[in-house]
């Protein structure tokens, strides 16, 4: 037990200061220096709660996902069976219950229309799970129902867009090292650090930014629409209110089918109706966009058409001539920052389903600053106290004891920086705890030494003994802190996980320190010295 | 030099003979942290319940204002808000419910925050606005079937954990002396009324951890000491064996609530509910692991039979030399 050979020093020796040496740049930016650059500097970062700024947890809507499934459903059913060669002549498709049904007209064609879905309903991925489960009933309505590996399949999908879109979004706003990580299977949490206002990051997050051009159904009875009622063929769509207004705006009838999506876009900016001087955003299609744009425009000139951004009207401007140029520009109530922001999110694409702030925390800047200091000055008062007390009870003991202590606290700091973890306001506590229940090793230790020089053992057998023979309650007593620290990571969200975390780094550096390091020192003097007689 | 001893060598306190009334003391203080728990409720904070939290610091005030921010915010027409004091007197948090239909459009909530920030403002132009937090419903709802999980897992693994290094009894005594630790502790929470939010459930996880580190300590020496003195009956042994630790209990309590003191005192004021919670912890934990988890063995029965079975002749050898001396 209290054989050390040089290899050995040497190496425990290297681990320690490595460790220490990661913990120096944090330590010097705290007092205001900067190492050069160029060299490796890890850094603990500063969690919100630290560092200030806004914690928002988004929530999608799987239902959404999966109604936006069928209805693509639809469509592709009815293109795959127009194509068909000779075509199959369907009827009375819809997507109610959760499913796509349809019955094909001449009971003969089941076998050519099971046989066009094929593709579409078999699983895009090679584990050979099918999207859909495809049903005869009667013998010649068709239904399609979703399997449970194909939601999951498509909300998963529909999450990392979502993902990627929150991403662009919020780079678009010039913030600095936002944090975005998927929760869940359908939640997004963002982190923002320093951020002011976090209303308008809200905004921007909140809107799916949906954009479709779809025809106005002008043959509609404008009684009928205000009591809510569709025309074969169409639906009903409010109006977007004016800003400030209360009042619902009305609504109008635009026909389902036949429209285009605004989804394949090059650009959108915020600019200037030349005649009114309002506010629009220019969008700019892509060649495909565009040359559908072309001809839905070139076939409807003199007609209403109705811009739609999620699932409201902007505006229903007429057609007055083919707009071939694959530019268009949207009008509605804007104001300069909505126009842009507006332009903002569709330039990063729109969210492949709604997202709802759920849960949102934001902290002011003063409080962290105040925090780390209150949490140092507790800190060294704690550790100054602590010391003295374990000085004065075993002596030259407690001077390892105490050594181990300060090189613990470099260690987490270090293993803390290279781990790149974040200090937030309870890992503070978590630190200063720690330091606490660092020594409980050492004092087991010692307890154990004095105790079997008691019982009368010699002094190099008693060390020993005192080390063996506390190791076994130490590790006992470690484990038992690792599994509520683990609990706690995998229940615990934010705030509590930076607790959790600097708790398990500082058990695994207080067993290295508080017992291999001081058993080497004390190894170390004890060869040195050949005490006869232990003072503790 | 002459080093501090807090306990004396060989101290012999023959604890377990009052183990009775220490047991009838503690299902006592169990049961009324449990009814105060029940009657009173513990103060749960908008981690648990929902709703608003608005942190705010009256940095040139000795005391918040209280009363006064109750009016100016119930002013508002937004409902009753909560208003408690933390840490110190200047720093409270004004709690309040979301407004209605805030579920669907997040909006809402933001006015609120912004109303009542803009009329402590106006009131108080040293009023600094440290955080504003606002949870929905259903994300609270989870938090809290989560923390609870955590701390009912947390609770049963190391039970288990003890279980499978020792023996089964042991694990049962560890159980409760964590039922007691825990209990104490929510008591302590519904008595003062301080804030129980997320913070309070990961002190409760780290308590149970260290609480159970002096139970465990006892626990190895009792496994020892039952190796060692197989005929002696079990009182005397558990009373050896605490006796034995007794330094090392003290010293270990004394260090942590050395550091917890300088927290409480010295420590950021928003983690003050969180230290609290962990330094009471402590107590009961010093005193649940010598009342609670020992004699507990005693009613389990166990005996030196139940334990380490096998005893090569080597072991036997030894024994009987020691016992003999």
């Amino acid at each position: 037990m209290l054989d050390f050979p040089r290899w050995k020093q040497l190496w425990l020796w290297s681990i320690t200061l490595l460790a220490c040496l990661a913990a120096l740049p944090s330590l010097l930016s705290v007092g205001g220096v900067n190492l050069p650059a160029g060299l490796p500097s890890p850094k603990i970062n500063l969690g919100l709660d630290l560092a200030g700024g806004s914690h928002i947890l988004l929530e999608a809507n799987p239902e959404q996902v999966k109604r936006q499934r069928l209805e693509t459903m639809e469509e592709d059913v009815r293109a795959r069976m127009r194509q068909a060669d000779p075509a199959i002549r369907i009827g009375d498709i819809s997507t109610k219950d959760g499913t796509v049904s349809f019955i094909v007209a001449d009971p003969g064609q089941v076998d050519a229309a099971r046989e066009q879905l094929q593709t579409l309903t078999s699983g895009a991925q090679l584990t050979g799970q099918r999207d859909w489960d495809l049903q005869v009933l009667d013998g010649n309505r068709v239904v399609l129902r979703p399997t449970q590996a194909g939601i999951d399949l498509a909300i998963s999908q529909a999450m990392d867009t979502a993902t990627e879109v929150v991403r662009k979004r919020i780079d678009a706003l010039g913030t600095r090292e936002p944090t975005i990580i998927r929760q869940g299977a359908q939640r997004i949490v963002v982190q923002v650090p320093g951020l002011k206002d976090p209303a308008a990051l809200k905004n921007l997050l909140g809107q799916t930014a949906k954009l479709e051009f779809k025809m106005v159904d002008s043959l509609a009875l404008p009684s009928d629409v205000a009591q809510g009622i569709a025309p074969p063929g169409s639906e009903i769509v409010p109006l977007e209110a004016a800003p400030g207004s209360t009042q619902p705006a009305g609504a109008i009838a635009v026909k389902r089918l036949g429209g285009i999506k605004g989804d394949r876009l090059t650009n959108a900016q915020q600019s200037f109706d030349q005649q009114t001087n309002e506010p629009v955003v220019t969008i700019t299609f892509d060649q495909q966009g565009g040359a559908k744009f072309a001809k839905l425009t070139t076939d409807n000139v003199g007609k209403p058409f109705a811009i739609i951004l999620d699932g409201k009207v902007l505006s229903s401007p007429v057609i007055n001539e083919p707009i071939i140029g694959g530019t268009a520009r949207i009008s509605g109530s804007f104001t300069i920052e909505s126009a842009n922001q507006l332009a903002i999110a569709l330039r990063s694409g729109a969210l492949p389903v709604d997202l709802k702030v759920v849960e949102e925390r934001s902290v002011g800047p003063d409080l962290g600053a105040d925090s780390i200091a209150k949490g140092m000055i507790a800190f060294g008062v704690g550790t100054v106290a602590l010391m003295l007390f374990m000085l004065v009870t075993y002596g030259r003991f407690g001077f390892y004891t105490n050594a181990a202590l300060i090189l613990n606290t470099l260690m987490i700091l270090g293993i803390m920086a290279i781990m790149n973890t974040t200090l937030t306001l309870p890992g503070i506590a978590g630190f200063v705890l720690t330091i606490g229940a660092a020594v409980d090793a050492n004092v087991l230790i010692n307890e154990r030494i004095r105790e079997e020089r008691t019982r009368g053992r010699r002094v190099v057998n008693a060390v020993e003994m005192g080390y063996t023979e506390a190791s076994r309650a130490i590790f006992d007593a470690n484990i038992t802190n690792v599994i509520a620290a683990t609990l706690m990571f995998v229940f615990g969200s934010g705030p509590v996980r930076g607790f959790a975390v600097v708790l398990m780094i500082g058990i695994a550096t207080s067993v290295f320190t508080a017992v291999t390091l001081t058993r080497m020192w004390v190894a170390g003097w004890l060869r040195r010295a050949r005490p006869s007689e232990l003072v503790l | 030099m002459k080093l501090l001893k807090l306990v004396p060598d060989n101290t012999n306190i023959r604890f377990l003979r009052w183990r009775l009334p220490f047991y009838i003391m503690s299902a006592i203080l169990i049961a009324a942290s449990w009814g105060m728990v029940l009657t009173k409720g513990l103060n749960l904070g908008v981690d648990f319940v929902g709703g608003q939290m608005i942190r705010v610091t009256f940095q040139n005030t000795a005391a918040a204002p209280v009363a006064e921010l109750r009016e100016t915010v119930g002013r508002l027409g937004y409902g009753e808000p909560i208003i408690q004091q933390f840490g110190k007197p200047n720093e409270v948090s004004i709690r309040m419910k979301l407004p209605e239909g805030s579920a669907q459009n997040a909006d809402l909530a933001d006015q609120m925050a912004r109303k009542i920030t803009a009329a402590i403002k106006v009131d108080h132009a040293d009023a600094r606005i440290d955080g504003v937090d606002s949870v929905s419903g259903k994300v609270s709802g989870e938090l809290f079937k989560t923390g609870m999980q955590a701390l009912l897992a947390a609770m049963a693994a190391i039970s288990i954990y003890i279980w499978v290094r020792f023996e089964w009894q042991f694990g049962v005594g560890a159980m409760f002396s964590l039922i007691h630790d825990v209990s104490l502790t929510l008591g302590m929470f519904a008595i003062t009324q301080m804030e129980f939010d997320l913070n309070i459930v990961a002190a409760l996880l780290t308590l149970i951890g260290y609480s159970l580190n002096d139970t465990i300590v006892v626990y190895d020496r009792i496994r020892e000491n039952m190796k060692k003195f197989r005929r002696m009956p079990m009182p005397e042994l558990l009373d050896l064996s605490v006796n034995e630790t007794l330094s090392r209990t003290l010293v270990t309590s004394l260090s942590v609530l050395i550091t917890l003191v300088s927290l409480l005192l010295f420590g950021p004021n928003v983690i003050f509910g969180f230290t609290a919670a962990i330094t009471l912890g402590i107590f009961v934990g010093t005193y649940s692991s010598v009342y609670m988890a020992a004699p507990i063995l005693i009613w389990l029965k166990v005996n030196p039979t139940s334990f380490v079975p096998t005893e090569t002749d080597l072991e036997r050898q030894e024994r009987l030399t020691r016992e003999g001396a």
